[in-house]
C-alpha cells in the first residue's frame, strides 16, 4: 500500500526533475563556464534515484503480494516462489517500462560522470537529447501504463504469472537485454549531440566506442538468454524461430555490430562519419520500433502483454518524432568530411569494414522486411500472411558463404593499403576445409552444392580465426577472440541444423522403442507437487549403441495460477550433443505423445556466443587503438 | 538539388510508414485464413452414395437450412476419431450434414458407415477428388459450414474436436 504510493509519487517527481534538468541544462549551455555545472550531475543523480525508488517500490509490492496494486494483481500470486515474485516485476508491460526508464536514467548518469574530459556543450546536448527520450517514457508510463494503479476492493489473490515466464533464464533475460537494447539510447543521444556540435572526430570515436561495446555485449548476452529459454521452455527443440520479437532484438544487434566496426575506422582514420551517425540513429530507432511492434499488439508475439491501442499510438507518434528530429539534425548539421570512402584503397581494412557494413545492411533489410511486411500487406490489401523461417533461411543463407569468406580475409588486411599475406597457410586451410566438408556431407544428399560451399567457408573461417587466436601472440586479441567465437557459432549452427534428428511417437508406460540404434524405455510416471504447480514426471531410460544409459525426466506441469498446462522438456547436455525429450498428454488415451530429438553441438552455440561477447569485453578493457 | 529530392522522397516514405502503422493498429489481430471468408458454393453434379444417381448441387442445398459438408474416407484414420462427434452433430435438427466420400472404395465406405453409424443426411461420392478441390479442401478430413445464403462461411482443416463442435453450434445459433 505504502510502497505503492511512494512508487507512484517518485515517478512523478522523476518526471518533474527531468523537466527541471532540461531548463537548468539549457541555461548552463549558454554559460561561459568551461565545466558542466555540478547541479546538473546532482539533478541527474536525483532523477535516477527516484526511478530506482519507484522500481524498488514495485518490487516490494510484488514481494508482499500487495494486490491493491493492479500490476501485482495481474501478474503475481501468493504461492509463487520469492524469486519469481521478484522477476514478475519486469515480466509484464508496466514493470518492463519502468525498467526501460531505469536503464535510460542510469545510462545518462553514468555518461555524465564518465565523460568529464569531453567538451561541455557536447555533454549537455547529449543530456538534453536523452532527457527528451526520458520525458517521453515518463509520460508514456504515467499516462498509459501506470504500474501503480490502485485496486479497490483489494482482491484476496492475484491472477498469477504466466507459467512460461517462470523460469530462471527468463528472469534475468529482460534486465540484461535492456541494458543493451535501451542502452543504445545513449549512443543515439551522443551521436546527435556530436553532429550538432560538429564533433564527429577520432576523439569522439574513441570515447563513444566504450558505450557501443557495452550495449553490444549486453544485447548479445540478452538475446542468447532469450534464445536459451526458448530452447528448453517452449519445447520445440529449436533456439531461433524468427518470431517478430526475436527479430526486433536481432535488428539493433546487426546495426550495432556494423557500428562497432565503423567506429574502429572512425577512431583510426577519421572516416565513415556518415555511416557512424546513421547507424547510431538507426540502432536506437530500431529498438523503439521493436518496442512499438511488440507492445502495441500490432504483431502477435510472446511479448505482446496487452492490446491497448492508446499505447500503440503513443509509442508510434513518439517514435516518429524521434526519427524526424534525428534525421533533421543529421541533414542540417552533418558535414561529410573530406576523407570519403571513395578514397579507400580497395584492399585495405577500411574497405573490408565497408563490405561488412553492406552485408549487415542486407541481413538487416531481410529481417526488417520479413517482420513488417505482413503489417503493410494487411493494411494495403487486407491480406493476412505470416512470414516464417523458410523466408529468412532462403534469403540469408546464400549470402552467408561470401560473408564468411570476406571475414577470412578482412581482418588480415592492414589499414590504408595492404597485400594478402600468408597465402600458403590459407591454401592449406582451404584444402583441409574441403576435405572435412566432404567427410561430413558424405551421407547427406539434400542441397549438396549449397552446403558444400557454406561448410567449406565456415571451416576456412574457423581455421583462420583459430590460427589468429592461438598462434599469433600479442596481436589484436579482442578481435581474434570475438571472430573465433563467431566462426565457432556459425559452425555449431550448421552442424546443428544438418545433423539434428528427431522422432515423434506415442508410447505407453512400460513400452520401449528403438531409434537410430538407441533404445528408449518408458519406465514409469510419478506425481510431484510444488507450491505453484503439480506435475507428472515421466522416467525414460535411453540406452545407446555402446550400452551407455542416460535417464531423462520430462514433465507435464499443471500450474495452479493461472491454470495452464506446460510441457517441460528434459535435456541431457553433453559436449557433443543434446538429447531432448518432451512429452505431451493425449486426452482420453493411455499413451503419451513423446518427441525425442538428438541435437548436436547445442552447447557450442551458447559457448560460442559467450566467447563472442567476451571478445567485446576484452576490447572494452583495452585503451589502445585497434592495430 | 538531387539530394533535396531524395530527402523529400525519404520523408514521404516515412510518413507513409507512419500511416500504415497507424491504420495497422486498429486492425483486428485475429488471424483468419482467407478461405474462411464467405465464398460461394461451387455448382456441381455428383453421384449419390445410396441411389447411385447424379444429383445437381442446387437440389442438394435446396432447403433453407445450415449445411455442413464433411469430407471423409474409410481409409482416413482421423475420420474415425471425429465420427462420434459428427453423430452428435446429426442430432441438431437445424443442420443438414452432407458427407463427401473422398477417393474411396464404395464397399469399404459402406462398411465404415455400417460399423460406425451414418451421421449424414446425404452422402455424395467424390471418386477423383475434384469436388473436394472445388470446395477448397486440402485433404481429409475437412469440414465446411454453409449458411442459409448458400455461402461457405467457415472451414476446419483436420478432424473436428469438441471445441470446433461448440464453435459450429455457436455459429448456427
Amino acid at each position: 500500500m505504502l510502497a505503492n504510493q511512494i512508487g507512484y509519487y517518485s515517478l512523478i517527481l522523476g518526471l518533474l526533475f527531468s523537466v527541471y534538468l532540461c531548463i537548468v541544462s539549457i541555461k548552463d549551455f549558454n554559460n561561459a563556464d568551461k565545466k558542466v555545472s555540478t547541479n546538473i550531475i546532482t539533478l541527474s543523480f536525483l532523477q535516477l534515484a527516484f526511478v530506482i525508488i519507484s522500481f524498488i517500490s514495485l518490487i516490494l509490492s510484488f514481494i508482499n503480494s500487495d494486490f491493491s496494486n493492479e500490476t501485482v494483481f495481474n501478474n503475481s500470486h501468493t504461492t509463487k516462489p520469492l524469486f519469481y515474485k521478484i522477476s514478475g516485476t519486469w515480466g509484464n508491460h508496466e514493470g518492463s517500462l519502468l525498467l526501460w526508464l531505469l536503464v535510460l536514467t542510469l545510462f545518462i548518469f553514468l555518461f555524465l560522470i564518465k565523460s568529464r574530459e569531453q567538451p561541455k556543450k557536447y555533454r549537455i546536448l547529449t543530456l538534453l537529447f536523452q532527457q527528451l527520450i526520458i520525458i517521453g517514457f515518463f509520460l508514456f508510463v504515467l499516462m498509459t501504463s501506470n504500474p501503480f494503479n490502485y485496486l479497490f476492493p483489494i482482491p484476496a489473490e492475484g491472477l498469477g504469472l504466466n507459467p512460461i515466464l517462470q523460469d530462471p533464464a527468463l528472469a534475468i533475460h529482460p534486465p540484461i537485454l535492456y541494458l543493451g537494447y535501451v542502452g543504445s539510447s545513449i549512443i543515439f543521444s551522443a551521436s546527435l549531440a556530436a553532429v550538432a556540435q560538429n564533433y564527429i572526430s577520432r576523439e569522439w570515436g574513441q570515447h563513444i566506442k566504450k558505450w557501443v561495446l557495452i550495449s553490444w555485449i549486453f544485447l548479445t548476452i540478452g538475446i542468447m538468454l532469450g534464445s536459451i529459454w526458448a530452447y528448453y521452455e517452449l519445447g520445440w527443440g529449436g533456439f531461433w524461430f524468427w518470431d517478430p520479437v526475436e527479430n526486433v532484438s536481432l535488428m539493433p544487434w546487426l546495426t550495432l555490430t556494423a557500428l562497432l566496426h565503423c567506429i574502429l575506422v572512425l577512431e583510426r582514420r577519421g572516416a565513415l562519419t556518415s555511416w557512424v551517425v546513421i547507424l547510431s540513429i538507426t540502432t536506437f530507432t530500431l529498438s523503439m520500433c521493436g518496442t512499438f511492434l511488440v507492445r502495441s499488439g500490432i504483431l502477435n508475439s510472446v511479448h505482446t502483454f496487452a492490446n491497448d491501442p492508446t499505447r500503440g499510438i503513443f509509442i508510434l507518434i513518439f517514435l516518429f518524432i524521434l526519427i524526424f528530429l534525428s534525421l533533421g539534425i543529421f541533414f542540417l548539421f552533418h558535414k561529410e568530411n573530406n576523407k570519403n570512402s571513395d578514397t579507400f584503397f580497395w584492399l585495405s581494412k577500411e574497405s573490408s569494414i565497408l563490405v561488412n557494413n553492406w552485408f549487415m545492411m542486407y541481413f538487416l533489410s531481410v529481417v526488417l522486411i520479413g517482420t513488417v511486411y505482413p503489417i503493410f500487406l494487411d493494411v494495403i490489401s487486407a491480406e493476412k500472411i505470416s512470414v516464417g523461417p523458410p523466408f529468412y533461411q532462403k534469403l540469408i543463407a546464400p549470402f552467408l558463404a561470401p560473408f564468411l569468406l570476406f571475414m577470412v580475409f578482412g581482418p588480415k588486411l592492414k589499414w590504408i593499403k595492404s597485400k594478402i599475406e600468408n597465402k600458403s597457410s590459407l591454401i592449406i586451410f582451404l584444402i583441409i576445409s574441403v576435405i572435412l566438408m566432404f567427410f561430413i556431407l558424405k551421407n547427406i544428399t539434400t542441397d549438396l552444392l549449397f552446403y558444400t560451399i557454406l561448410i567449406s567457408a565456415a571451416f576456412l573461417l574457423f581455421f583462420t580465426t583459430s590460427k589468429e587466436l592461438f598462434f599469433k601472440k600479442f596481436t589484436n586479441m579482442s578481435q581474434a577472440v570475438a571472430h573465433f567465437g563467431f566462426s565457432l557459432f556459425i559452425l555449431s549452427i550448421l552442424f546443428n541444423s544438418i545433423l539434428s534428428s528427431e522422432i515423434t511417437t506415442n508410447i505407453k508406460v512400460g513400452e520401449r522403442f528403438n531409434y537410430n540404434g538407441a533404445e528408449i524405455f518408458f519406465k514409469k510416471i510419478e506425481q510431484d507437487n510444488k507450491s505453484n504447480f503439480s506435475s507428472i514426471v515421466g522416467y525414460f531410460k535411453i540406452t545407446n549403441k555402446k550400452g551407455k544409459v542416460i535417464e531423462l525426466k520430462p514433465e507435464i506441469r499443471v500450474y495452479n495460477q493461472p491454470v495452464i498446462i506446460t510441457s517441460e522438456a528434459d535435456i541431457k547436455t553433453t559436449l557433443l550433443e543434446d538429447k531432448f525429450l518432451v512429452m505431451n498428454i493425449v486426452k482420453g488415451k493411455k499413451y503419451f505423445n513423446i518427441r525425442y530429438q538428438v541435437k548436436p553441438f547445442m552447447l557450442w552455440i551458447w559457448i560460442s556466443i559467450l566467447i563472442l561477447s567476451f571478445g567485446g569485453l576484452m576490447s572494452l578493457s583495452k585503451k589502445k587503438y585497434e592495430k | 538539388m538531387k539530394n533535396k529530392l531524395s530527402l523529400i522522397i525519404f520523408f514521404i516514405f516515412l510518413i507513409f510508414c507512419f500511416i500504415i502503422f497507424y491504420i495497422g493498429l486498429d486492425k483486428p489481430k485475429i488471424y483468419i485464413p482467407k478461405t474462411n471468408i464467405e465464398r460461394n458454393l461451387p455448382v456441381f453434379k455428383a453421384k449419390d452414395f445410396s441411389s447411385n444417381t447424379y444429383i445437381d448441387s442446387e437440389n442438394i442445398f435446396a432447403e433453407e437450412n445450415y449445411y455442413i459438408v464433411n469430407i471423409w474416407a474409410s481409409w482416413c484414420v482421423p475420420c474415425r476419431k471425429e465420427h462420434s462427434l459428427l453423430m452428435e452433430l446429426n442430432q441438431n435438427k437445424l443442420i443438414k450434414l452432407i458427407g463427401l466420400n473422398y477417393k474411396d472404395n464404395l464397399n469399404n465406405a459402406k462398411k465404415f458407415i455400417n460399423e460406425l453409424g451414418n451421421p449424414y443426411n446425404q452422402i455424395l461420392i467424390d471418386n477423383d477428388g475434384t469436388l473436394s478441390v472445388e470446395f477448397g479442401a486440402y485433404g481429409v478430413p475437412e469440414t465446411f459450414v454453409i449458411n442459409k445464403n448458400k455461402k461457405i462461411i467457415k472451414k476446419f482443416v483436420g478432424p473436428i474436436n469438441r471445441r470446433i463442435l461448440e464453435e459450429i453450434k455457436l455459429i448456427i445459433k
